[in-house]
C-alpha cells in the first residue's frame, strides 16, 4: 500500500483510508512504540517485527531482515528502546530491500498487528476521544431499527480473538447489534473493534445523550402517531423523578429505544393480533424495558424482601441507583429506605466502592 | 395478456374525450371522472377493448417491476387491474386516474406533451402503488410475494442474532405519502429501515399495514423459530446491563408461562438447549468464585 505509493504517507494513513476501512481509528505512533502496549501480540502475528516495522515506516540500519526473524525479541527491544536520532529509514526506501512475496505476508502481517493494537487503542484514553469524535461524525453509520430513529452506533466485535466474526455495529438505544448495510465491511475482523469497546464508550461518555434523536419532533403523520404513542408510553414510565442514574447510567439514556411505545406491534386491518395466535408476536420481550428503572436495581430489591437478615450487606453496598437531593420525594417504601441510607451515610462517608455517589453528593 | 385490445376500432366516446382533452387539456380530469361515473360496470371491459395504438405494447407493468428501486413490488395479475371493484375509491386518489389506468394495462393512446405524459406516467406508479396495497393480501398477491420473500427480494434482517432472515416489506400507515416503507423482520418482530436509499423513498402505503402479518397468517409454516438469545454487551469479560438482560429474560419466561397455561405452542427454539446452558453457565460460575477465594 504504503511502500509502493510515492507519496509520503504513512502506513498507518493509508490503511485507514482504505475503502472498507472507515471505521478505524488512526492509531498514533506513541502508543504503538511503547512495548508495553503490545503484550502478547508477539505469538499472535506472524512476522510480528517486520509487520510492526512497516506500521511504523521503519527500517533498521541493519539490512539482513532474514536472520533478525530468529532474534526477534532482542532486536524488537532494541528497536523500540533505541532513541538514537537517525536509526530509521523511510517506507520508500525499504522497498527494495524485500522480495515481493515476503512483502504481501508482511504486509497482512501488519494489518493484523495493526488490528489487534488498534482494538486495545481504542479502549485507551486517547483512542476512545479519538473514536468519540468518529461517532459524532457519525462515521460508523446509524440504528437500521425504526424505533431507534437512527442512533448512532459503535462498532464492535464478538469475539476478541481475530478470525471468528466480521466487525458489527452496537446500538446503545436498543443494546443490540447489527450487520453493516455495505458488504465492504465484511471483510473487517471484529477481533480489531473488540467486544468492550462500545460498552466502555458509553460508561466513558455518559454525558452524550443517546435518544436524541428518539426525542426529536416529528415531521409526518406516522411520525406523529408514533410520537402519540411515545408521549403515551412517557405516562407509562413510573420512574421516580428524582431517580438520576442506575448503575451509573441517566435513566433517560439507559436503552432509549425500548420499552413501552418503541415495541412493534403487528395488527391486521388495525386489528392487534393476539399473542396466543401462531403467528402472535413473541419477541416483545427483546424491546422491553420496566417502566420503573429502579426495577433494575436487583440487590437492594433482594434484600428488601427479607428485610431482618444477618448477612444483609451496608446499605451502601446495595447502591446502583442516584437520587437527585432536595427533587420531589417518591412515597414508596424502597425511595424513603433510600434517603434513610443517604443521610445517615453523609456526603464523604460512602462505600470506596461507591462512584455512584460521587455526583449527587457534590 | 394484454394483446386482447389491439386492432379493435375505437369506440365514438372514446375518439371524443381524446378530441375535448386534446382542445381543452385541463379539463383532463373532469373527463377521466365523467368516465367512471358513466361508465358504470362494464367500464373496464370497455378500455380493454376500445385502445387502438398499437405502439404501446410496451408493458408498462413489465418495465415497472423490473426497473430499478421497483425490486419490492410484484406483478398484478391484468384481472384484478382490469375489475372496478378492485380500484374502488382510488379515482379520487390518483390525479389523472384513467390515463393513468390506461397507462398501466398497456392500453394508454393519448397524445400529450412530455410534461403531462411526466404527470401520467407519476399517476401510473402512484396508482400502481395503491392497488399493489390491496393485491398482494388477495391469494395469488400472497403466493407471488411469498415467492419473493423466499428469494430474499426484500433483504435480510440486519440484527445479527436473527441469522439472515429474510425481511418483508410494510408501512406503518394505510394512508399515502405518510411514511416510506419499512422492513419487517419475523424473528425479531420488529422494524427495519431499508438499507437502500432508492427503497427508502418508496411509499409504505403501497404494502401496508397489515400484509405481512396476513402472509403468515397464511402460511403459519413459514414462520421462523424465535430466538432467545440476546446479546449482552460486556466489558472485558463483564456484562452491562446484565439486570435489565435478566429482567427481559423474566418477562420471556412469562410469555412462556402464559402460552403453557393456553396449551399454545411459543415456537421458541432450542428451549431445553438453552435452559442447560444457563445451568452450567451458573455452575461455572460458581467454579471461579470458590477459585478466587482460594487464591486470596
Amino acid at each position: 500500500m504504503s511502500s509502493s505509493s510515492q507519496v509520503t504517507e504513512s502506513w498507518i494513513s493509508s490503511f485507514c483510508g482504505l475503502l472498507g476501512h472507515e471505521y478505524f481509528a488512526e492509531v498514533s505512533e506513541d502508543f504503538i512504540e511503547d512495548d508495553f502496549n503490545l503484550t502478547g501480540l508477539q505469538s499472535q502475528v506472524p512476522m510480528y517485527k517486520e509487520a510492526l516495522e512497516m506500521i511504523l515506516d521503519v527500517e533498521p540500519e541493519d539490512d539482513d531482515d532474514e536472520e533478525e526473524e530468529e532474534e526477534e525479541d532482542e532486536e524488537d527491544d532494541e528497536i523500540l528502546g533505541d532513541e538514537r536520532p537517525t536509526p530509521y529509514r523511510r517506507a520508500s526506501d525499504r522497498r527494495h530491500l524485500r522480495i515481493a512475496s515476503d512483502l504481501s505476508v508482511i504486509e497482512s502481517s501488519a494489518e493484523l498487528l495493526y488490528g489487534l493494537i488498534h482494538q486495545r487503542y481504542i479502549t485507551s484514553r486517547p483512542g476512545i476521544q479519538q473514536m468519540a469524535e468518529k461517532y459524532e461524525l457519525q462515521h460508523f453509520g446509524t440504528c437500521p431499527r425504526v424505533h431507534c430513529n437512527s442512533t448512532k452506533v459503535l462498532p464492535v466485535g464478538l469475539n476478541d480473538s481475530p478470525g471468528h466474526e466480521t466487525v458489527k455495529l452496537f446500538c446503545p438505544s436498543c443494546l443490540d447489534v447489527y450487520t453493516p448495510p455495505n458488504s465492504r465491511f465484511q471483510t473487517v475482523d471484529g477481533a480489531f473493534f473488540g467486544t468492550t469497546f462500545p460498552s466502555l464508550f458509553f460508561m466513558t461518555f455518559t454525558d452524550l445523550d443517546i435518544g436524541s434523536g428518539i426525542r426529536n419532533n416529528p415531521t409526518t403523520a406516522a411520525q406523529a402517531l408514533i410520537q402519540i404513542q411515545a408521549e403515551n408510553a412517557k405516562n407509562s414510565n413510573t420512574t421516580p423523578a428524582n431517580v438520576t442514574s442506575i448503575n451509573g447510567i441517566a435513566p433517560h439514556n439507559l436503552a432509549p429505544g425500548i420499552g413501552a411505545g418503541n415495541i412493534y406491534e403487528p395488527r391486521i386491518y388495525g386489528f392487534r393480533v393476539s399473542e396466543r395466535a401462531k403467528s402472535g408476536p413473541r419477541m416483545k420481550w427483546l424491546r422491553m424495558k420496566p417502566a420503573d428503572v429502579t426495577e433494575l436495581d436487583e440487590t437492594r430489591r433482594y434484600w428488601e424482601n427479607p428485610p431482618d437478615d444477618a448477612d444483609r450487606p451496608h446499605d451502601d453496598d446495595l447502591n446502583m441507583v442516584d437520587v437527585a437531593e432536595g427533587k420531589s420525594v417518591d412515597s414508596r417504601k424502597k425511595i424513603s429506605a433510600r434517603r434513610k441510607r443517604t443521610n445517615g451515610s453523609g456526603n464523604g462517608g460512602g462505600s470506596p466502592m461507591d462512584t455512584n455517589g460521587v455526583g449527587a453528593a457534590g | 395478456m394484454s394483446d386482447a385490445g389491439q386492432g379493435v376500432a375505437a369506440s365514438p366516446r372514446d375518439q371524443v374525450r381524446k378530441k375535448i382533452s386534446e382542445l381543452i387539456p385541463s379539463l383532463e380530469g373532469l373527463v377521466s371522472d365523467l368516465r367512471v361515473d358513466y361508465g358504470g360496470g362494464h367500464g373496464a371491459m370497455d378500455d380493454f377493448n376500445s385502445e387502438t395504438d398499437s405502439d404501446y405494447t410496451s408493458y408498462w407493468r413489465d418495465w415497472f417491476i423490473s426497473s430499478r428501486g421497483n425490486e419490492y413490488f410484484c406483478e398484478i395479475d391484468e384481472e384484478y387491474l382490469t375489475d372496478r371493484f378492485n380500484l374502488t375509491g382510488l379515482n379520487t386518489e390518483v390525479q389523472y386516474y384513467q390515463y393513468a389506468l390506461d397507462l398501466v394495462t398497456d392500453v394508454f393512446d393519448f397524445d400529450c406533451d412530455d410534461d403531462m405524459r411526466e404527470q401520467i406516467e407519476k399517476s401510473a406508479r402512484h396508482l400502481y402503488g395503491l392497488v399493489h396495497a390491496r393485491y398482494i393480501v388477495t391469494t395469488r398477491g400472497l403466493a407471488k410475494m411469498l415467492e419473493k420473500f423466499k428469494k430474499s427480494d426484500f433483504g435480510k434482517c440486519p440484527r445479527v442474532m436473527c441469522e439472515s432472515q429474510p425481511l418483508l416489506p410494510m408501512g406503518q400507515s394505510d394512508v399515502a405519502n405518510s411514511s416510506p416503507v419499512k422492513l419487517y423482520c419475523a424473528r425479531c418482530e420488529d422494524l427495519y429501515n431499508p438499507k437502500s436509499s432508492r427503497h427508502a423513498i418508496i411509499d409504505g402505503a403501497y404494502f401496508g399495514t397489515s400484509f405481512h402479518n396476513i402472509l403468515f397468517q397464511v402460511y403459519p409454516n413459514m414462520l421462523p423459530p424465535k430466538s432467545q438469545r440476546r446479546y449482552e454487551p460486556k466489558v472485558f469479560g463483564f456484562k452491562v446491563h446484565a439486570a435489565a438482560a435478566r429482567w427481559q429474560a423474566d418477562e420471556r419466561e412469562m410469555l412462556k408461562d402464559r402460552l403453557r397455561g393456553a396449551r399454545i405452542e411459543s415456537g421458541f427454539e432450542e428451549e431445553d438447549d438453552d435452559a442447560e446452558e444457563e445451568e452450567e453457565d451458573e455452575e461455572m460460575e460458581g467454579d471461579g468464585f470458590e477459585g478466587a477465594a482460594v487464591q486470596q
